[in-house]
């Protein structure tokens, strides 16, 4: 029988790997994006577990609408990517700087 | 037991793939990676009875938006040399904090909170329990709000993705609605002394 630590392990390894992405793969807006999804698949796994263990299925909604989220996250993540990279010809994090921000 | 073995594969190979994300040199490789990974999360979800999740992780993620990373990074031109610049300046700091995170989450998830008691262990659902009925059987109910604003925030989405990477055609013949309402009267006609 696999415990609740279990699946909490795997995910807390899957969130720290989006995190140790987002520093190495700063270049790359394509990669940190990628890097933002695995952290949200870690949390995923870990409501969905404990909606499971704690025999509720309000969790399996709350991945629901984290699934919705990142799907918008996503789809208007890479439209700007596009919009940008026609204007600019570049998607490097260093050329994203007329905001000077 | 079988169950054990099926978790061990799953989380083994997602946390492989998990790794391979991270690490690789080519963008399009990460994406597959990342593909691996959500199928393989989607049998940790299926371990877990909730086929339903697994089933839409499945379809929307590899079907969707993994498909739509593909159709960005193929129609960008990414210049990866230049990309991995900085990759060994940030790994100290990066590691460090990675691994102080992964060592705190641990530490929390192997407490006797989660490794003891009634919580630890769950008996699996019987057969004739359909977790697509029950997800419906809330969603429709106690979080009707949520799933409309859930609703709400796809189509802006929809529209904001369209709006984004719009371009009208030079060759359409427009009309230019602000054009002509701002026209004046003194920009169609002229005096003319005869």
């Amino acid at each position: 029988m696999v415990g609740l630590s279990e699946y909490l392990i795997v995910a807390a390894v899957l969130f720290s790997l989006g995190v140790i992405g987002l520093f190495l793969n700063r270049k790359n807006v394509i990669a940190i994006l990628m890097c933002i999804e695995l952290m949200l698949l870690a949390v995923n796994i870990n409501l969905v577990a404990f909606s499971h263990y704690l025999n509720d299925i309000s969790g399996q909604i709350f991945v629901f609408f984290v699934l919705t989220v990142a799907a918008c996250e996503v789809a208007i993540g890479l439209a700007i990517l596009v919009s940008f990279y026609r204007l600019r010809r570049s998607i490097e994090i260093e050329d994203i700087n007329t905001l000077q921000g | 037991m079988l169950e054990t073995a099926f978790f061990n594969l799953f989380a083994g190979l997602s946390i492989f793939a998990g790794l391979g994300v991270v690490l690789s040199r080519n963008t399009m490789h990460a994406v597959m990676f990342l593909i691996f990974c959500f199928f393989n999360a989607a049998g940790l979800f299926f371990l877990l009875d909730a086929e339903f999740l697994g089933i839409i992780l499945i379809l929307i993620y590899v079907g969707a938006v993994m498909v739509l990373f593909m159709f960005a990074i193929m129609m960008l031109e990414v210049n990866v040399s230049k990309m991995r610049e900085g990759f060994q300046q940030y790994l100290p700091i990066g590691g460090m904090i990675a691994v102080i995170l992964m060592i705190e989450f641990v530490a929390a998830s192997t407490t006797g909170v989660f490794t003891e008691g009634a919580k630890a262990t769950a008996e699996h659902f019987a057969q004739d329990v359909n977790n697509t009925k029950e997800i419906g059987k809330v969603l429709y109910t106690k979080y009707l709000l949520g799933f409309e604003i859930a609703a709400i925030i796809l189509l802006v989405a929809l529209v904001g993705a369209i709006v984004l990477t719009i371009r009208g055609r030079k060759d359409a013949k427009y009309q230019n609605v602000s054009k002509q309402v701002n026209v004046r009267r003194e920009d169609r006609v002229r005096k003319v002394s005869m």
